[in-house]
């Protein structure tokens, strides 16, 4: 809550808040349209080769079967058509998997065929009656045994500053190897597509999907027509976490069918698909070497890594990058390379390769603390550095250290052990382990509306999506903030690309970028009202509009507060009913790209192993962020948390299990694949700096999304490390990897 | 292998509860009918449910393949209950029925007869909010929203079978229901403040 001279503008609650505990929010396979058809997908039960036959004659004559689509009756898809010279000029190609296309199967469950039906249950039940006869070649999903021959591996980027591998001539280091499992985001929404095609060329979506903009655009670039012709609704996504940053197979295969049974058609897909068709964190293997002199300087840096992909796409990320910048270091070496595998393709899961990568880097410097019989924070803090090492320029803003001093006292850091093990409470060994995660700070374009109407409401309009976050809140409060009036007065309308343009939510982007151009619209907004009163309002006559601010919902002199008139009388004497404003905030100014902008974490650990079977009791967490200024207190908080939630399920349990010999993932469910619940979830307090950033934009807010999850599994392995002498360096952390034998 | 987490009762049940979710919602015709790969093309089966819903009671004819999850989702426009997995696993969809918290994807429409449901959109009374929905905002206890309906059912059943004790309790009963977002710790904060206004719920 926030007052201004003795008004509050806004609560600190949810804006949307009702509609999400009372069930009225809809999501996308929420809606409901006449002589909607629903679809099911038929998937492949091997892993790699081609169909020789779909034989659909039973399915078909199933009650209720309105069509089997595959590859042999698939509509063309002008997206679909590889060769450039062929394609439709508006057409682009579809990146991926062109599902329904071909007979060739690249991964274990890819869509083979899609039956559709006038129910769901009649959809469902006619799956397991369409019989495919496959043509199996060999294929390789085995991370761990292929990344070992060179010959398997791309390279992707190398980079060097300074003398290669230098960490080896320090007074102490550490070379340890680190693997992390593909994981899976899982968001509790099942990814869905209605699609509506109301013309020959013109298409409306109900997607599930983190831009609504980048979906209409792969829409109409797949299917060849004009991107005002498809319109995309996602204006509640039930979580995402960086899978639905872009379209997946649900799409293009709703729009076929629809298209080709001539009526609106609903495709959800099933859990275990989720685990396979819109992307996952991809495995990875990291080698980090780190070495400092005695005075715990370091003096080299030296990280590899290697990353699974399809053999369709390449997909990369920035594992690597943190240890380029996070410390100041001479010299620093990194090399990333891919290993495409028969699998789907990876895709950004949340903190995404900086979660992977800051595991390895502060894994390895708090190893090296004890090789230096240093304090982990000393030796961060010896090796602090506000100039990013990387670019040579001054980070916008860095209070990493503020976040340390909340976290030592917070945690009781002075209780934490010297010695690992020799600290026990309640039959538990206790661990204390801290690690810090960073994050780029964007800024980027988006357009935003506002509308003023004659009731003095103010409406303002961007095509984001809120996949959980509290964009809409954060919003809104921004616009009542800078047109200092009650939130109750302010709608902020999101989901839809037929609003404005603006990104897909992701990166911890959103904050930064589509609140910039709210502010902008707020102060071109006071600025129009202004004018208008001074050219309408006998009382403004003759002053200048840098004499007048508007506030409380009034136009009023700065140097008499008695001249002033209310904003709807303003619009009636000017006789408008409304005003009606697109502006757009373009990405950082000159200024601001003297800078380079990243948000920093901090997260504090403390855990209880049980020496009898290794099962592990995280006690307390206290995590701190350094994002700028926190627009949304109560949401941002709750980010956080969730970060740990996540962060914690990296740590200890999260790994999708694959069977090597047939492809097959083999824990597609919950049952089976492991995601923190209500009782692994230790007290947690988060803490912010909450400091405006001057540098990265007029609001002086960054993003939080990443940095609440990156560099918590490293927090928690030290706290094992602390606690039991035992570093785990290959997630999730189980009583076997402690040195216990399995129960199972 | 095994997860290191301390509590691990809940996911075996799971996995067994998984196998006989897929013995359940495959009716004996079918299994019949459509033994190994013969096929009868036959009319879908439509059956009569009288079943009260939020208070109302319906007279309804509908596929008698048709879970409970699917039948308020799809035939009954009530999409506050929530589709996540349709094993019997997430929690998403829970429901009450004659007062007790229920996974209704996992439940046969047609075994409700008669029986009485109340879902998320029962819970509240016109605008005014159910005192665990006010709570659930007040502590900003979920963020994409999507589990919401599931976890507030179960709240309400937690706290009214007297499971709200204490905070290992609460995320002991509340274990049943997955939040991927990570609200966990506001949920049970909006739990205990329910239980402990001690108003009736």
């Amino acid at each position: 809550m926030k007052s201004n001279n003795n008004t509050i503008f806004w609560e600190d609650e949810r804006v949307d808040g009702a509609d999400k505990v009372n069930g009225k929010a809809k999501y996308a396979a929420e809606h409901s349209l006449p002589n909607m058809a629903y679809a099911v997908f038929v998937t492949s039960t091997i892993a790699k080769g081609s169909i020789k036959n779909i034989d659909t004659s039973k399915a078909l004559a199933m009650p209720g079967v309105l069509d089997v689509i595959y590859y042999a009756n698939c509509p063309s898809v002008p997206g679909y058509i590889s060769n450039a010279a062929e394609r439709p000029k508006n057409a682009m190609e579809w990146r991926g998997h062109k599902v329904l296309h071909d007979n060739k199967v690249r991964f274990f469950g890819q869509p083979i065929a899609l039956v559709v039906a006038d129910s769901f249950e009649s959809a469902n039940a006619a799956i397991r009656f369409v019989k495919a006869e496959h043509a199996p070649e060999s294929f390789d999903t085995n991370f761990d045994k292929a990344r070992l021959d060179a010959k398997n591996l791309k390279t992707n980027s190398n980079y060097k500053r300074g003398t290669e591998k230098k960490f080896k001539e320090a007074f102490a280091f550490v070379e340890s190897e680190f693997n992390i499992p593909i994981e899976v985001h899982n968001a509790m929404e099942l990814f869905a597509t209605i699609a509506h095609w109301e013309g020959d060329d013109k298409v409306t979506l109900y997607d599930k999907t983190q831009g609504p903009k980048s979906t209409q655009f792969t829409v109409s670039r797949t299917f060849g027509i004009p991107d005002k012709n498809v319109r995309v609704i996602a204006e509640n996504v039930g979580g995402a976490f960086g899978s639905g940053l872009r379209s997946w197979a649900n799409v293009p295969a709703a729009c076929i069918a629809a298209k080709k049974l001539n009526r609106p058609v609903k495709l959800v897909l099933t859990r275990p698909q989720m685990f396979s068709l819109v992307g996952y964190r991809p495995q990875s293997w990291q080698k980090l070497g780190i070495g400092a002199d005695a005075a715990g300087n370091f003096v080299g840096i030296s990280h590899e890594a290697i990353t699974n992909t399809s053999r369709y796409e390449d997909f990369r990320e920035g594992i690597v990058d943190a240890s380029k910048f996070l410390y100041a270091c001479e010299n620093v070496d990194t090399k990333y390379q891919l290993l495409p595998l028969d699998l789907s393709t990876p895709v950004w899961m949340r903190g995404p390769g900086e979660a992977s990568g800051c595991f390895a880097l502060e894994s390895a410097i708090d190893e090296l603390s004890y090789k230096l019989k240093m304090d982990p924070i000393e030796l961060r803090l010896k090796n602090y550095t506000t100039i990013n090492p990387e670019n040579k320029l001054p980070f916008s803003d860095i209070n990493l250290k503020d976040c340390y001093t909340y976290g030592i006292n917070k945690i009781g850091w002075k209780n934490r052990p010297t010695v690992p093990g020799s600290l026990k409470e309640n039959g538990m060994l206790i661990g204390y382990g801290m690690a810090v995660g960073i994050f780029g700070a964007g800024k980027g374009s988006a357009s935003v509306r506002i509308v003023l109407s004659n009731d003095g409401k103010i409406l303002l309009e961007c095509g984001v999506s809120d996949m959980g976050p509290g964009t809409t809140t954060a919003m809104t409060i921004l616009a009542s903030e800078a047109m200092q009036m009650p939130i109750q007065k302010i709608k902020f309308k999101l989901g839809d690309s037929d609003l404005p343009p603006g990104p897909s939510q992701g990166g911890s982007g959103t904050t930064s970028t589509v609140g910039s151009a709210v502010d902008l619209a707020c102060k071109t907004l006071q600025q129009k009202l202004k004018e208008i009163s001074i050219k309408s309002a006998p009382v403004f006559a003759g002053m200048n509009g840098e004499a007048l601010e508007v506030k409380n919902e009034m136009v009023i002199s700065k140097s008499d507060a008695n001249i002033k008139m209310a904003i709807v009388d303003v619009l009636k004497l000017a006789n408008q009913d409304k005003i009606d404003l697109t502006i757009t905030s373009n990405g950082k100014n000159a200024a601001q790209l003297k800078f380079t902008s990243n948000s920093f974490s901090a997260h504090f650990v403390k855990l209880g192993v049980n020496p009898k079977d290794g099962t592990i009791k995280i006690l307390q967490v206290v995590t701190t962020g350094d994002a700028g200024k926190i627009i949304s207190p109560k949401t941002a908080r709750s980010q956080m948390l969730g970060g740990v939630v996540g962060g914690i399920g990296m740590a200890l349990s999260e790994k999708l299990e694959i069977d090597h010999k047939t492809g097959q993932i083999i824990n597609a469910s919950f049952g089976g694949y492991h995601v923190p619940l209500h009782s692994h979830i230790p007290p947690t307090d988060v803490w912010f700096v909450n400091k405006p950033d001057p540098n990265i934009n007029d609001i002086g807010a960054k993003g939080i999304g990443e940095i609440a999850l990156i560099g918590l599994a490293a927090a928690i392995t030290n706290a094992v490390y602390n606690a039991t002498g035992k570093r785990v360096r290959d997630l999730p952390i189980t009583p076997e990897k402690l040195g216990y034998k399995s129960k199972v | 292998m095994k997860p290191c987490f301390q509590q691990d009762g809940r996911r075996s049940f799971l996995k067994k509860s998984t196998a006989l979710v897929a013995l359940y919602l495959t009716p004996s015709v079918f299994v019949k009918a459509f033994a190994v790969d013969t096929i009868v093309p036959m009319p879908i089966p439509k059956e009569k449910l009288i079943i009260t819903i939020n208070g109302k009671k319906l007279n309804l004819e509908i596929d008698a393949r048709t879970t409970l999850l699917n039948l308020l989702r799809e035939e009954l426009a009530f999409t506050g209950t929530k589709k996540g997995c349709e094993m019997g696993q997430c929690g998403a969809c829970t429901i009450h029925i004659n007062g007790k918290r229920t996974k209704s994807c996992m439940q046969l429409a047609l075994t409700h007869q008669n029986n009485k449901i109340t879902t998320i959109e029962g819970l509240s009374e016109g605008e005014k909010l159910h005192p665990m929905q006010a709570a659930f905002i007040k502590h900003d206890a979920f963020q994409c929203g999507y589990c919401t309906s599931g976890q507030i059912m179960s709240a309400v059943t937690c706290v009214r079978e007297g499971n709200a004790k204490s905070r290992a309790s609460i995320q002991a009963y509340m274990d049943t229901n997955i939040c991927r977002c990570g609200a966990y710790q506001n949920i049970v904060d909006a739990i205990a403040e329910v239980a402990k206004t001690g108003v009736k719920i």
